[in-house]
């Protein structure tokens, strides 16, 4: 929370930089700019250090088998009976009520105070892998990865509306304002991208459902520094915001404005002593590194015409596929945590369609990702998981659709340790209710931290008087789904 | 809610969690003994220093003679034995406490945790110090240790009898006398200064000198108007020989109607005020004038117990007036949602919540909101006490989903007689409407007939009609409502068929028709620019329940009625009077209240000195810090209240004593054992919160427009920020007037995606009380600062600036432009490296024209067109390179 204890950290790497390893010095490298400073000068005050943070669990609470993590959030709540969830008890009940003893005393959004009907998979299902699993012949691609899947078919979740839910599924609490996963991640981890954030947003937008909207809450840092919030990686204009130097600015004007920052900013802090001033040295440099790094990052033009073809998108066309690559490409610089959002999964009317819409979007895609990532040896330590705030109702709305839903649904998980070919979990014969093995949202975080290496009830933030958890007050490692 | 600790192995501190692993290391390294001093400076640099050897002697420090309860012990059974063994009974283990003292002696199963002066015959020595599992306390499942420094604090304070005090904030605070200082070699000029030297003295540390003119001008005028001060202003303290030159100065400032702007910042942060209703859809809802409120709050000196009054029961004083309505708005700064689906009962939970959490931040200090859910575990505080407290605010009129009402209307009495008078024209034009009716029903009738029987099309549907598209709806509106029958019409269609009829396919009754719609539009033509404001108003209470684990869908806890916590003193009522807002806000502010006064002027402190004197803002209970100096806290308490709740007394004492007019510089020796500043032996140096950020290079750039209040404004902000925004999908609109140029605390606040600059330098998003906020250095914010158009256009209007008005020749401009951004001269390298960097920049633009004219026509601002392009842009990269000196965003 306290600036204060953060540049006790900066100043105790860079105490400990100069006691054991002498000075550093780190300035803007190629940049032709010895001709505006002088060069005594320069020598006498470089030696600020990259601030890079290095994240409180050091060393691993476990041995870890990810290193970062690949979140493909489903945004709107798939129809986990359309998907991932075969029923054909349901199939056989359609149009008939549901019975009530399935749905007392549960949550209910939009169909409150109406006649509950049962409404059928509106899709077929069929068989993939080694295991015969069964999910939508939609996504047939998912289907030839679908050995390297762990799909979980006993979530909950506490949310029934779109924007608490995704609190709940991004930060464990419905109360606004909590850091998001990314940023606990990035904060007990660090990063090991060397010229990006640790923590990177993509979103996308699909057609066939409702485009709900998400907010920036849901990749704060909430209570963490902010430092730890996810920096959203956008589609049109500045990829991140204000990235791009004012009009008639060239990158060297930039760079001799930066460094004339930069040198009197030294120069100021060898008077003052102030750590606040070595830390914007740093992100200083961070910043104008940026200013080329990210151009470069998204600029997937360079890529060879297979993997285009694999994940079936053009360079930068905004799509789901493209983020997808893109995601890829911050995985191998080191970002530690990277969160697509995929939108449009609202399914209140018209399911059938919308599945079929939002299957062409992201079947080829998502089995790309786990396809390039195998291929480069990275998804052995790269955790991808996939899935909604919530999933839809057996019943159907207004004859078409289907209603939220948090009493069971599907996601699953690939890499970083994650069991493949297996299927964990299952709801009853009318995919109402997780039956089985049934996994909360924090038996889910907890998952994810214990293959980073962390014990979730060690991963800790000081907060108006209390030791805050991603994981409230909850959360068991489903141990059964790793390898 | 168990609690663990990291895996240094000694109390940890919020800092000391951010530890690298060196130092962790360098921690383990020096082991157990290291933690004492861990725990007094809490500071890993210094600790640090120490492991590496640079020069610090490593000594225990000595335990105090005499233990005491509140500062030694309580924090160390708070944070290790109040989980399982404190207030919550549901989770009290083998049913033993350690909150009382009755408690921890009490005899259970022939067990006595603490018998007073025995050590021996004591359960808890025995099982602090054991290695069983099955017995060694804390057990190990709870991750937490303590040092052997706790252990022996523990141990002596038993043997002293262990006595318990009172938790420090629930003891009155009384007035505490001013201790004499002596030999401090600074001036002790009140008694703040007398509290903070004698510490001083104690801790063998001593008072610095006061800072120079430019640095202390500076200083106060960023916090007491936000504002940098001109150089003229420096330029007079440093001259003026007069004794009471900076009392004149600080006088000066808080008579400004700049000031009310600026303490109502952190005012606006704590009450979460916002533009938008935060959930989902994040629409905008009418509460404004609140913020005008709080700045004429301020600049009017408003007693701070009448403030407090308004903002919660304002509506409920007798007579009330349209401004303590307007502060009732405080009550509806909560989040709401228009969320389809959202569900009633859900949402009228989230409220009750969101009230009791926000009240317990900005007046108590406490986090009433753990006990939504449970008793609270560290603090007094009872599932009844929350809910009965959230039964006060059950009377406000409010939906608890969908859109928000318009709100009061906030006009002078003369535009309210003037609405009154256009609403009264609509009910005449519709009288005279009325008198017409059956001929124009009947006329209706037959031409109704014809279209049918001729099945004839609207002359705006026709094909080369050049109808307006508004129109063409109505018409097919109507025609399709035509072509069903009569019997088929919905109420739509009958509209849709009159309305089309009367404004369009008869020349019947102009005069009475025409009326109505007139009357309409010259009332909304006058209605809708008018300030509207959310407001409370008082209804028929909603049934408020204890909530089971706090789930709303149980409903069989109890009901329960408005009550104060019940552990903090009370008041008389007469038996049997249901409590109102109006009483809780009376409690809040009265003598007896041992909270509202401390939290109050702790804040206030942390807004002059950087932190708090207890650093947990938002938490004065148990698990929040104790003051470093209780007794100034104290006596700034009960003066605050003596003075008649009087906030620039406060603000005036504080800064007018020596201690807020030191220097903010330190030496290594300080800073190694100070280094958050907690003793005071100088100032602290902060970066200015986002708003002002953004007012100091507007005001150094002469952009800025210092009108004071008024409807949030729109300042830059990226194309498609707002692409993830539905229900509508919006796009921001840049203003294109003044309003371009107003200050930062006027932007708009959209909860789900705030101003990118503003979220850069940590303003918060509001959807919380935010006590503190987060002061960040991230690269976000040299981007912001770089690029953003708002200080690229500033940069431009300040090269203007220091081409016109700075003189003749480059060196005297640049001196005159460090003058204008840090009010003194530049340095003989910061001279240097600016006339570098213009003289190498002046040659790049003259070679490029055109990237030149780029760079200076950055932004709406007037043109300048007197000066040569390539020398005004070169002048704008020198001003961009002032605008992000550290120096320039920094206070210190």
């Amino acid at each position: 929370m306290d600036i204060a204890s953060e540049h006790q950290q900066f100043r105790a790497q860079q105490l400990t930089r100069r006691a054991f390893l002498g000075h550093t010095s780190r300035g803007l490298g190629a940049l032709a700019l010895g001709s505006l400073i002088d060069p005594a000068l320069h020598a006498a005050t470089s030696g600020s250090a990259p601030d890079q943070w290095k994240g409180v669990i050091s060393p691993a609470h476990f041995p870890p088998t990810a290193k970062r993590v690949i979140w493909l959030t489903m945004a709107g709540g798939p129809s986990h009976l359309e998907t991932f969830d075969p029923k054909p008890k349901l199939r056989e009940m359609h149009d008939q009520p549901m019975p009530e003893s399935v749905t007392k005393g549960k949550q209910i959004a939009q169909l409150q105070g109406q006649k509950l009907k049962c409404f059928g998979p509106q899709l077929e299902f069929k068989k993939f892998g080694q295991n015969g699993t069964e999910i939508c012949e939609l996504f047939p691609e998912l289907g030839s990865v679908i050995d390297e899947i762990c799909l979980i078919r006993s979530m909950t979740t506490e949310a029934i509306n779109h924007d608490p839910a995704h609190m709940f599924m991004n930060t464990g609490t419905i109360i606004a304002g909590r850091p998001s996963m990314g940023s606990w991640v990035s904060y007990g981890l660090g990063s090991e991208a060397e010229n990006l954030p640790g923590f990177v947003v993509l979103t996308s937008n699909g057609k066939g459902g409702q485009n709900q909207p998400i907010a920036a809450r849901q990749w704060h840092s909430g209570f963490l520094p902010s430092r730890f919030q996810g920096v959203h990686l956008r589609g049109k204009g500045d990829p991140v915001l204000y990235l791009t130097s004012p009009n008639g600015v060239s990158r060297a004007a930039q760079g001799d404005v930066v460094e004339a920052v930069n040198t009197i900013n030294r120069a100021t802090n060898q008077i003052v002593e102030d750590p606040e001033i070595a830390t914007r040295i740093a992100q200083y440099e961070m910043a104008f590194q940026m200013q080329g790094s990210v151009p470069e990052l998204m600029d997937t033009a360079g890529e060879p015409e297979h993997v285009f073809d694999l994940y079936g998108c053009k360079a930068g066309d905004g799509s789901f596929a493209a983020n997808c690559l893109l995601a890829r490409r911050l995985a191998e610089r080191g970002v530690r945590f990277i969160q697509l959002y995929h939108k449009d999964w609202d399914h209140h009317g018209g399911v059938k369609e919308g599945i079929t819409y939002k299957a062409a979007e992201v079947d080829r895609a998502s089995a790309a990702l786990i396809k390039d990532l195998k291929q480069r040896d990275m998804l052995k330590d790269t955790l991808v998981v996939w899935g909604g705030e919530f999933g839809r109702t057996p019943m159907s709305q207004g004859g078409s659709g289907r209603d939220h839903h948090i009493a069971g649904f599907t996601m699953w998980a690939a890499g970083g340790g994650i069991k493949g070919g297996v299927v964990h979990g299952a709801t009853d014969e009318f995919g109402y209710s997780a039956v089985e093995d049934v996994v909360e949202v924090h038996d889910l975080h907890a998952t994810m931290l214990r293959l980073l290496g962390i014990d979730h009830k060690r991963l800790t933030y000081r907060f108006q008087g209390r030791d805050f958890r991603l994981t409230d007050v909850r959360g068991e490692v489903v141990k059964k789904i790793l390898a | 809610m168990v609690r663990w600790r990291g895996s240094v192995g000694t109390r940890r501190f919020r800092g000391e969690r951010r530890a690298s692993t060196q130092l962790r290391n360098a921690a383990r390294f020096v082991g157990a003994a290291a933690c004492a001093i861990f725990r007094r400076v809490k500071s890993p640099a210094f600790l640090l220093t120490f492991a590496i050897g640079t020069g610090w002697a490593l000594a225990e420090e000595p335990l105090p003679a005499k233990i005491e309860f509140n500062r030694d012990v309580r924090p160390i059974l708070s944070d290790t034995c109040f989980k399982c063994h404190g207030f919550d009974p549901k989770h009290r283990e083998a049913g033993r406490r350690f909150d009382t003292r009755e408690g921890a002696l009490a005899e259970n199963d022939g067990v006595r945790a603490i018998v007073p002066g025995d050590l021996k015959a004591s359960e808890a020595h025995l099982r602090l110090r054991s290695t069983d599992r099955d017995e060694q306390m804390p057990p190990r499942k709870s991750g937490k240790t303590l040092t052997a420094r706790q252990k022996a604090i523990l141990d002596k304070w038993i043997e002293q009898g262990a006595e318990y005090q009172e938790h420090w904030a629930y003891i009155k605070p009384t007035r505490p006398a001013v201790p004499e200082v002596r030999d401090s070699g600074q001036p002790v000029r009140n008694p703040i200064d007398a509290f903070v030297q004698a510490r001083l003295a104690e801790r063998g540390l001593k008072p610095s000198p006061q800072a120079d003119a430019q640095t202390l001008v500076r200083r106060v005028n960023f916090d007491l108007v936000g504002l940098p001060p001109k150089p003229e202003e420096i330029d007079a303290l440093a001259n003026t020989g007069t004794p009471d030159a900076y009392e004149a100065a600080v006088a000066k400032l808080l008579a400004s109607p700049h000031y009310g702007e600026r303490m109502a910042v952190p005012w606006l942060d704590i009450v979460r005020f916002a533009d938008t209703i935060g959930y989902h859809s994040d629409n905008a809802r009418n509460v404004w004038p609140y913020r005008d409120y709080v700045i004429r709050a301020f600049n009017e000196n408003k007693r701070f117990d009448q403030f407090t009054i308004e903002q919660l029961a304002g509506d409920l004083l007798p007579k009330s007036t349209q401004e303590q309505k307007v502060g009732s708005a405080f009550n509806r700064l909560l989040l709401s949602t228009e969320e389809g689906g959202a569900q009633a009962k859900d949402y009228e939970s989230r409220m009750l919540t969101d009230r009791v959490r926000a009240v317990g931040t900005v007046w108590l200090g406490h986090t009433i909101g753990c006990a939504q859910c449970h008793d609270h575990k560290y603090d007094p505080v009872t599932t009844r006490d929350f809910y009965a407290m959230g039964a006060f605010f059950a009377d406000i009129k409010e939906a608890s989903i969908g859109k928000r009402e318009d709100g009061m209307l906030v006009v002078p009495p003369a535009q309210e007689a003037q609405l009154a008078k256009l609403d009264g024209g609509i009910v005449e034009a519709k009288k005279q409407l009325t008198t017409v009716t059956p001929q124009l029903d009947a006329a209706q009738q037959q031409w109704e007939a014809d279209v049918r029987l001729f099945e004839a099309t609207l002359p705006e549907l026709r094909k080369d009609a050049k109808a307006a598209e508004v129109d063409k709806t109505a018409a097919r509106k109507a025609q399709d409502a035509l072509k069903k029958e009569p019997k088929d019409r919905n109420a739509k269609d009958k509209d849709a068929i009159r309305d089309y009829f009367r404004s369009k396919a008869t020349a019947l009754f102009r005069k009475e028709i025409d009326g109505v719609t007139v009357a309409q539009r010259e009332r909304d033509a006058f209605y809708n620019p008018l300030p509207k404001c959310l407001v409370s108003v008082s209804d028929k209470p909603r049934t408020v329940r204890i909530l089971p684990r706090g789930n709303w869908m149980d409903e069989s806890g109890e009901v329960v009625q408005p009550a104060l916590l019940h552990f903090l003193p009370q008041p008389k009522f007469e038996d049997g009077r249901k409590l109102t807002r109006l009483d809780l806000a009376q409690w809040l502010v009265a003598r007896d209240n041992p909270l509202t006064a401390r939290v109050f002027v702790n804040r206030l402190w942390k807004q002059f000195f950087g932190v708090g004197l207890s650093k947990v803002l938002d938490d004065v209970g148990t698990q929040g810090e104790p003051p470093v100096n209780p007794a100034l806290l104290d006596w700034l308490a009960v003066e605050f209240m003596d003075s008649g709740w009087d906030v620039k007394h406060m603000v005036r004492l504080i800064v007018t004593s020596h201690t807020y007019r030191q220097v903010s510089t330190a030496s290594k020796e300080l800073l190694a054992r100070d280094p958050e500043n907690r003793e005071l032996a100088r100032q602290s140096r902060f970066r200015l919160d986002a708003e002002l950020v953004r007012d100091n290079a507007l005001s150094i750039a002469g952009l800025l427009v210092p009108k004071i209040g008024g409807p949030s404004v729109k300042p830059y902000q990226p194309a498609g920020y707002w692409e993830n925004l539905n229900f509508p999908a919006r796009e921001w609109q840049n203003d294109t007037n003044e309003n371009q140029w107003r200050r930062g605390l006027y932007t708009w606040w959209q909860r789900s995606y705030l101003q990118p600059s503003m979220v850069a330098f940590d303003a918060p998003s509001r959807e919380e009380s935010c006590a503190e906020r987060v002061r960040s250095n991230i690269p976000q914010q040299a981007l912001a600062l770089l690029n953003d158009p708002t200080y690229v256009e500033a940069a431009r209007a300040f090269a203007a600036r220091i081409v016109k008005e700075g003189g003749r020749d480059t060196a005297e401009r640049i001196a005159w432009a460090y003058h204008q951004a840090l009010g003194r001269a530049p340095r003989a390298d910061e001279l240097q490296v600016t006339m570098t960097l213009f003289g190498k920049h002046l040659a790049l633009y003259a070679g490029d024209g055109a990237a030149a004219e780029q760079l200076i026509k950055t932004g709406q601002a007037p043109q300048t067109a007197d000066v040569n392009a390539s020398e005004l842009a070169a002048w704008t990269n020198v001003a961009r390179v002032i605008l992000n000196l550290h120096e320039t965003i920094t206070r210190s």
